[in-house]
């Protein structure tokens, strides 16, 4: 073998081993869940004995008033702990980017939540939602408030309440990296031309972040799909459907209800949504960066 | 235009003052220039002006209202940075009309308004574009233009030409200066730059250590600095600076130090009696001496030449005079070499005396 051979192959031989990890960790069990998906599959048997059933499984899906149910409990858990944790996060670190005394402790306290394991976070709001002994209700009723059944009718309310307690500092640190790098002088400008606060914000800050928050704001999309342990923890998904979100429906169909090839065709179909957000995102950052290129080479060409 | 007027001007940090009770009246329609080294308090008071900075105490009165608690936009006042503080989101035109936006002033006011101040500046094909796809000179004209056109009577330049090269740099100092002679309004620029400084100020204020050392025309500060610091920030090549004590002899006095002792005649002689216990600091401007192989020593430096600097027209030299560094400014045609010890005469004009202790010049 040449060296010069040896020399192109040799990135190749690097990377070899984390292509095999790579194999054997996600390709490897993300082709057995593509393959069990079009099978009739319970846990008993080896996926060599289940029957080939093609696409039965995800037509089964399809036509699952059961499956509706959850996906639509998953977008609504997904659109409002975003929509909201953006709101209060983005909310907040416009609100605390200032130097006053006790900042940078308040800033640190604030960001704990998002260092909790969310199964601790689980049983930690699932004692302050009991319905007699509770943080919330007691408190209710010392003020002689009615008790209010938080994980019984208000249950989807509840468990978004806690993913947003949990997420939003994930937003706020963001979003306050965000600001905090923004040209001072450009927000200075905007002063001197007569800008209000609420008008800084709303023409130079939020524009300026833009970026910055739309990653932000899909990868949090991204995680509230996958979300599992708190709700798992607080509801099990209950009453009836009301919270089951996808991923606890799929932990469940394998499970208790035995049906492997079932739960692979949702695994799948959770796949192809997320798929789309991922994609999506990388979309978003190379347009970005192909029109930063494209500006730089208009200001090149008159220099 | 208002006149502008700083009374007792003092900014602190925590426990460290800045800013030393700065007194200051900037006239109608005047171009007034804050020069001084880094550090001098020149940036903090323009930014006091404008409301970026608080006044830790004292008052800033425009017109004859006292504007010290008022926010920047209630100021009538438009701003050059330094680093231009365009909105890089918006184009050219969007950067120029954000504060007529703001005011919501009708469209086609705006348009017209845009149209004017980029053909003034020269911008009118690159309305379009985003600050990113502009180069630095161009930038800098976005920023003068979205000044001008806000229509405030107070114009207000954060060391706008600083980030620019040198042969740009010469560029918009005309421009600006032309610029300046067109528009009626206040203008107060800060520089650290003393040749933006003598060109384009109607009026130059010199600071240093957070007091003002010194103002007036660029010329009344190049002839008669009122002390060390002045004459030795304004004109380059700096003013040279040799220790020296008066003496009397004969009825006639002389200033004398290492290596030289020069005459002093009517009005200078006056002033060198002022002096106390007779020590003083002699200034001359390296313009000031001139080669004379035949001067007497009574007018003239014996210099020894050390270097010489050839720049086109003129050369400069780097002489020595009884162990003090003096700078000569002179025609590069004439014949000097190096290593010599030659005969400089001293312009009788040119001599300013300093007190040793104060700094002060004698007057």
């Amino acid at each position: 073998m040449s060296i010069a051979r040896v020399n192109r192959l040799s990135p190749y031989m690097f990377m070899a081993p984390a292509v095999v990890i790579m194999a054997i960790a996600l390709i490897y069990p993300l082709g057995y869940m593509i393959w069990g998906s079009f099978r009739d599959w319970a846990p008993s048997q080896t996926i060599g004995e289940a029957e080939f059933v093609g696409l039965k499984n995800y037509i089964t899906l399809w036509n699952d008033p059961n499956f509706h149910e959850s996906l639509t409990v998953t977008l609504k858990f997904a659109f409002f702990v975003v929509s909201i944790e953006m709101v209060i996060g983005v909310g907040l670190a416009l609100l605390l980017d200032r130097d006053i005394r006790g900042m940078s402790m308040l800033r640190t306290m604030l960001i704990l939540p998002m260092m909790i394991a969310p199964v601790v976070v689980g049983l930690m709001w699932r004692y302050m939602y009991h319905p007699t002994v509770g943080t919330f209700n007691r408190t209710l009723d010392s003020l002689g408030l009615p008790r209010v059944d938080w994980l019984g009718d208000h249950a989807l309310m509840s468990v978004i309440i806690a993913d947003i307690w949990q997420w939003t500092p994930f937003i706020f640190i963001l979003s306050l990296a965000a600001l905090q790098s923004l040209p001072r002088s450009a927000l200075e400008a905007a002063r001197i031309d007569g800008a209000t606060a609420w008008q800084q914000i709303i023409y130079i800050k939020l524009p300026l972040m833009m970026p910055v928050l739309i990653v932000t704001c899909l990868l949090r999309l991204i995680d509230a799909f996958k979300v599992l342990e708190v709700i798992l923890v607080l509801t099990e998904g209950g009453p009836g459907l009301s919270t089951e979100i996808l991923a606890l429906r799929i932990s469940r169909t394998a499970t208790e209800f035995r049906e492997l090839g079932v739960a692979a065709a949702m695994s799948n179909y959770l796949l192809l949504l997320l798929m789309l957000l991922t994609v999506g995102m990388f979309a978003f950052t190379r347009w970005q960066e192909a029109r930063a290129a494209r500006i730089r080479a208009l200001a090149e060409e008159d220099s | 235009m208002p006149i502008i007027r700083l009374d007792s001007l003092v900014k602190r940090y925590g426990e460290v003052q800045v800013l030393h009770g700065i007194e200051l009246e900037m006239a109608d329609n005047e171009f007034t220039v804050l020069v001084g080294p880094s550090g001098c308090g020149k940036s903090t008071t323009l930014r006091m002006i404008a409301g970026l900075e608080d006044v830790s105490d004292g008052e800033i009165y425009i017109g004859d209202k006292p504007v010290s608690h008022l926010e920047p936009k209630d100021r009538d006042l438009a701003m050059v940075f330094q680093d231009y503080a365009l909105y890089p989101h918006m184009n050219v035109a969007q950067n120029i009309s954000f504060a007529l936006r703001l005011q919501k002033r009708p469209k086609s006011e705006i348009d017209t308004k845009v149209r004017d101040v980029a053909d003034l500046v020269g911008l009118t094909d690159f309305l379009a574009r985003k600050p990113g796809a502009l180069s630095g000179g161009q930038r800098q004209r976005v920023a003068m233009a979205r000044a001008l056109a806000k229509d405030s009577g107070i114009f207000l330049f954060d060391e706008p030409l600083s980030n620019l090269d040198a042969k740009l740099r010469g560029q918009m100092r005309a421009e600006l200066a032309m610029m300046s002679q067109r528009v009626e309004k206040n203008m107060i620029y800060v520089t650290h730059d003393q040749i933006e400084a003598m060109t384009l100020a109607d009026r130059i204020v010199v600071m240093h250590g957070g007091y003002i050392q010194q103002q007036g025309t660029p010329e009344e500060l190049f002839k008669r600095p009122a002390n060390r610091f002045v004459a030795g920030f304004l004109g380059s090549p700096p003013m040279n600076f040799l220790t020296a004590r008066i003496q009397e002899e004969n009825g006639q006095i002389f200033v004398a130090g290492q290596g030289f002792r020069l005459r002093l005649d009517g009005a200078k002689a006056q002033l060198a009696g002022k002096a106390k216990a007779g020590e003083v600091i002699l200034g001359i401007r390296p313009s000031d001496l001139r080669f004379d192989a035949e001067a007497s020593a009574e007018t003239s430096l014996s210099l020894n030449v050390l270097v010489s600097e050839y720049i086109g027209a003129q050369s400069v030299l780097l002489c020595e005079c009884g162990g003090t560094n003096v700078m000569v400014e002179l025609n590069s045609e004439t014949p000097v070499a190096l290593g010599q010890t030659l005969n400089f005469t001293v312009n009788p004009n040119g001599i300013h005396l300093f007190d040793q202790q104060s700094e002060e010049a004698l007057s």
